[in-house]
């Protein structure tokens, strides 16, 4: 249970994929200028990466079956292909609004490097079925979390004065080092000791402990 | 347009990373030792050249309802031979490069050029735009690591899987870690572009 939490909120904090791992920085960079479609992008990539993590996990073990691993790229490519074309599909019917709102970002999930790169991170690191997904999961929220922080930062960047040729892509850039500079301190967090303090957290030692105190 | 011609249009005026800004991941991931840049740029060279020479062949039989799955599989057999050929021959930066070597696939640079220049062009032409985009990449790729390199480390060049000891710029205590840390990545890049963005501005008020 420790090591699943580990994971997670390691995956969200520690080895963020944006800010640490390098990954999905096109989206990143793209679909950040508004909190609204960050919210949405969040979304839709982090129901992507769970749904790739679990099918992938699958893929895997009938590509070990017949002895073919040397296609593990091109299976996983298309697998995420086809199933970003469904969740394309999904919330066309389902949500117009949605749909309005992130608009050409949908298709472009295919090339976002988060979704590949978490399953093969999956599959490097011998996660489970179950953890993979939790892991997947996690990866996704933690794109969330630094996509709408940007998007918050951008919103207050468009009105202030920039010098001319940092409009744009190098401004975005120089933010989100800082942003990572602040991500650098979640470096020396101690997942497990956090958590373990937790499970193992006794009332009555804890009282005893703070009498002694005083 | 001749094919010296197509060839600088990528190494400069087009460049990849600092004119189209494709392909941040790789670029940010790998650019802490020069080694590693040319690495991984001459890997997505390998990938470009033999794709777009591939996808401008076919591009009279893929239709065009499908055609961006089939540059997908297209480039995907193409990263997987790399991949395979790295691990084999340099199995030292195989294993630094990581899982950035199959991301090759999702570089927003090759589908890009597949798309807006290999499926409409002739196999001769597409084959110089292969040449000139990835190298123009791999040279993005050296300038920035090379920066990252010397201010993180203090050496430039060290490449001990090839038998290189590299050269000693200045001693480590006085180099500053955070350029090879993840912000330093963000923050060379950022300058380079707006760099690269005052030299264009500063020649067309020139002109």
């Amino acid at each position: 249970m420790i090591d699943v939490l580990v994971i997670i909120f390691g995956a969200i904090l520690v080895n963020n994929f944006v800010l640490v791992r390098f990954l999905g920085i096109c989206p990143f960079l793209g679909v950040s200028r508004q909190v609204e479609t960050s919210i949405g992008m969040g979304m839709a990539v982090t129901f992507v990466m769970g749904l790739a993590s679990g099918i992938t996990y699958g893929i895997q073990k009938l590509l070990s079956y017949y002895q073919v691993e040397v296609l593990q790229t091109l299976t996983y490519i298309l697998v995420i292909a086809v199933l970003v074309q469904f969740v394309e599909m999904v919330i066309r019917k389902t949500s117009p609004g949605l749909y309005q709102a992130l608009g050409i970002y949908l298709p472009l999930i295919t090339t976002n490097c988060a979704v590949l790169g978490v399953t093969l991170i999956n599959f490097n690191s011998n996660y489970n079925f179950l953890i993979s997904i939790l892991h997947g999961i996690g990866a996704a929220l933690g794109f969330t979390l630094v996509l709408i922080a940007f998007a918050g930062i951008r919103e207050r960047l468009a009105a202030a004065p920039i010098p001319k040729s940092l409009q744009g892509f190098p401004i975005a850039l120089l933010t989100a080092g800082l942003l990572s500079i602040a991500f650098l301190g979640f470096s020396g967090l101690n997942l497990k000791g956090f958590f373990e303090y937790f499970a193992n957290f006794n009332l009555v030692n804890y009282q005893s402990y703070l009498s002694s105190l005083f | 347009m001749n094919f010296l011609k197509i060839l600088k249009n990528g190494l400069f005026s087009e460049n990849p990373t600092f004119r189209l800004v494709l392909g941040m991941c790789p670029t940010l991931a790998v650019s802490v030792a020069v080694v590693n840049g040319i690495g991984m740029g001459l890997a997505a060279t390998a990938v470009l050249v033999g794709s777009n020479l591939l996808v401008s062949l076919l591009r009279n039989v893929i239709p065009s309802e499908v055609r961006i799955p089939c540059f997908i599989v297209i480039i995907a057999s193409f990263v997987t031979i790399v991949d395979k050929l790295m691990a084999a021959y340099t199995p030292g930066l195989h294993s630094v490069l990581g899982i950035f070597i199959p991301l090759i696939v999702v570089n927003c640079i090759i589908l890009a050029r597949a798309e807006a220049f290999a499926s409409k062009q002739n196999a001769w032409r597409s084959l110089a735009d292969g040449v000139g985009m990835g190298l123009g990449f791999a040279l993005a790729l050296s300038g920035l690591s090379a920066i990252r390199e010397i201010l993180g480390t203090g050496t430039l060049l060290v490449a001990k899987d090839f038998g290189f000891e590299g050269f000693k710029l200045f001693p480590k205590e006085n180099a500053a870690l955070i350029m090879i840390l993840p912000p330093g990545a963000f923050i060379t890049l950022g300058l380079m572009l707006g760099f690269f963005n005052w030299l264009s501005r500063r020649k067309e008020a020139n002109q």
